[in-house]
């Protein structure tokens, strides 16, 4: 079992003991059919560390109870370790302040809550939105939304057929009505590793507030808001070997601070009459209700378990799988990647010539392999590539280069079962 | 591999291949449309009337095999019956391939629709079997409704 080390900041210098690792997932034993699950949909959701398990059941078992208004111990003590893991995303993510750390449910919460309280505070008719072509239908929708409410215009950063974003057109389209960059991290389709520092730096040169969807950067790649320059940062715990229900957005402080609130109830006043109510500073503010607490602690987990591995090995050992699985996939007839980043992470799409996706992914499915069909929700990334769906495998570390030999193996026979 | 060689049956990969009344109909009475919006496959469906009896079928659209092939034996299977007779073999359909595993299948009223029998071992893969149905259901039923089977 990898020991956790909270405080520190990611380890460096050490090799990544896969076997280790993989006994520290319970459910990496498991058999499908069979056959050794080969769990490959880690886009979609990361499985959890025996950590983050017993981090749930510890804290239902010892310590439940509700937080921040509770004057007897157990309330103290679940309320010590709610803040705990928020100031546990606050490293991890280096951000500046634990205020700036707001508990949502998910990606799609955290961005929804910016687009409802900024969209509807900042923007106005005429305003301009930019989202980039790659774009999860979560980072499309929420603008849209706010831009019927408010007369503001949505625009699209184009990508080629590499699935790259064309900077050049990214900088034409930056203007004096933009107001608001949605742009996303690591694609969930395409695996494209977005130059977020660079595109981040342009717009905040010119005022524009910059929003990153980094649900699928955060189990793959060091995250430091600092560095990225954004505004906001939305991620969710579910793929980052937390559970389910828990995700986390980063807002500047200045920013938050001005921002009304997402949802109103408890937690998030200062006072309440029928005259009138006042409402509490950030984080509070924007949550309203009793969270997740067992999740928010149980990611809190997550973070401390990421941060014992060592990180410069993880990630090439994430590269190598990255690219073994190109390669091999790429090498079997009629079967064509799609998307040919430069710079990618965790994903690979990828059609076969006759057969459609849904097909492959019920074929090696009886041989214990996940891996996700459909249009992932990118539905404008499908139409652009004259695709109407793919088949996507999605790596985390603790997935090997056997499991990726057992994936060609198994697409290999969707070919003999369509006659190919 | 036994489940699967049930679910992909040569039948199912050749009206795939070759799906037959694959066409858009210029003179259809009755035209709906039909899709899945969680797996993007996407159907339209044609029918000419002739009084009561369906005197031709044709559909257009995406998807896997095994929504293709049941689109294409769809139409081979109701032209030439009444709109009553089509919609109870769609009931039967239906019945077959939501069965319990080992349950009888009626096998003189589905003809080659037998070929989908294997699908009730794939319960994500049923709504793929259905949508073409759901969609002539919807034909037959109305003037021109978009149709769902999530």
């Amino acid at each position: 079992m990898s020991k956790t080390d909270t405080g520190a900041a990611l380890k460096t210098g050490q090799e990544l003991n896969i076997d280790a690792v993989r006994s520290d997932f319970p459910i990496l034993s498991e058999t499908v059919r069979g056959k050794p699950l080969v769990y490959l949909d880690n886009a979609a959701t990361s499985q959890k560390p025996r950590q983050v398990i017993d981090a749930l059941s510890r804290f239902y078992e010892a310590e439940n109870s509700n937080i921040h208004r509770g004057v007897y111990y157990l309330s103290e003590r679940a309320t010590a370790a709610y803040e705990k893991a928020r100031g546990s995303v606050q490293r991890f993510i280096n951000a500046p302040r634990t205020e700036e750390i707001v508990f949502v449910r998910s990606t799609t919460e955290a961005i929804n809550l910016v687009a409802s309280s900024y969209g509807r505070s900042a923007m106005g008719a005429g305003d301009e939105i930019l989202v980039t072509a790659m774009e999860h239908h979560s980072n499309i929708v929420p603008w849209q939304l706010i831009a019927e409410q408010v007369g503001a215009k949505l625009q699209v950063i184009p990508m080629d057929q590499t699935g790259t974003l064309i900077q050049e057109e990214y900088e034409r389209l930056l203007g004096p009505r933009t107001k608001l960059v949605a742009l996303v991290h690591v694609s969930n389709s395409l695996g494209t590793v977005n130059p977020v520092k660079a595109m981040t730096t342009l717009a905040r040169e010119m005022g524009i507030t910059v929003l990153v969807d980094g649900a699928q950067a955060a189990a793959h790649i060091p995250i430091d808001v600092q560095d990225l320059g954004c505004d906001f940062y939305a991620a969710s715990g579910h793929k980052m070997f937390g559970p389910t229900g828990i995700g986390i957005l980063y807002g500047r402080s200045k920013l938050l601070e001005k921002m009304p609130p997402y949802q109103g109830g408890g937690e998030m006043i200062r006072s309440v009459s029928f005259s009138g109510t006042s409402y509490a500073d950030p984080p509070a503010k924007f949550e309203a209700g009793t969270p997740h607490i067992a999740g928010a602690v149980a990611l809190g987990a997550a973070i401390e378990y990421l941060e014992s591995l060592p990180w410069d090995s993880v990630l090439k050992h994430e590269e190598a799988l990255l690219r073994y699985a190109e390669e091999l996939l790429g090498n079997i007839d009629g079967l064509r990647i799609v998307g040919r980043p430069k710079h990618r992470a965790a994903a690979i799409s990828f059609v076969l010539v006759g057969v459609h996706a849904h097909d492959i992914g019920t074929i090696v499915d009886q041989d214990g392999i996940a891996i996700r069909t459909g249009h992932h929700c990118t539905q404008p990334v499908m139409e652009f590539f004259g695709v109407p769906a793919t088949g996507r495998a999605s790596f985390a570390l603790y997935n090997t280069i056997q499991e990726v030999d057992l994936l060609a193996e198994a697409l290999h026979r969707v070919r003999k079962v369509f006659g190919l | 591999m036994n489940s699967l060689t049930e679910l992909y049956q040569q039948v199912i990969l050749d009206h795939n291949r070759k799906p037959r009344n694959f066409r858009v109909m210029e003179a259809a009475d009755k035209v709906a449309t039909g899709d899945n919006p969680l797996c993007g496959d996407k159907i339209d469906v044609y029918v000419k009337l002739n009084g009561d009896v369906i005197e031709d079928v044709s559909f257009q659209g995406s998807g896997c095999a095994i929504s293709q092939s049941s689109a294409s034996l769809m139409t081979t299977s109701v032209i030439g019956k009444t709109v009553g007779e089509a919609l109870e073999l769609f009931s039967d359909f239906h019945d077959m391939v939501t069965s319990e595993l080992g349950s009888p299948i009626n096998k003189e009223k589905l003809g080659k629709l037998r070929a989908f029998g294997g699908v009730r071992e794939f319960p994500s893969r049923v709504k793929c079997a259905n949508l073409s149905w759901h969609t002539l259901r919807a034909a037959l039923e109305s003037d021109s409704d978009l149709v769902t089977t999530e």
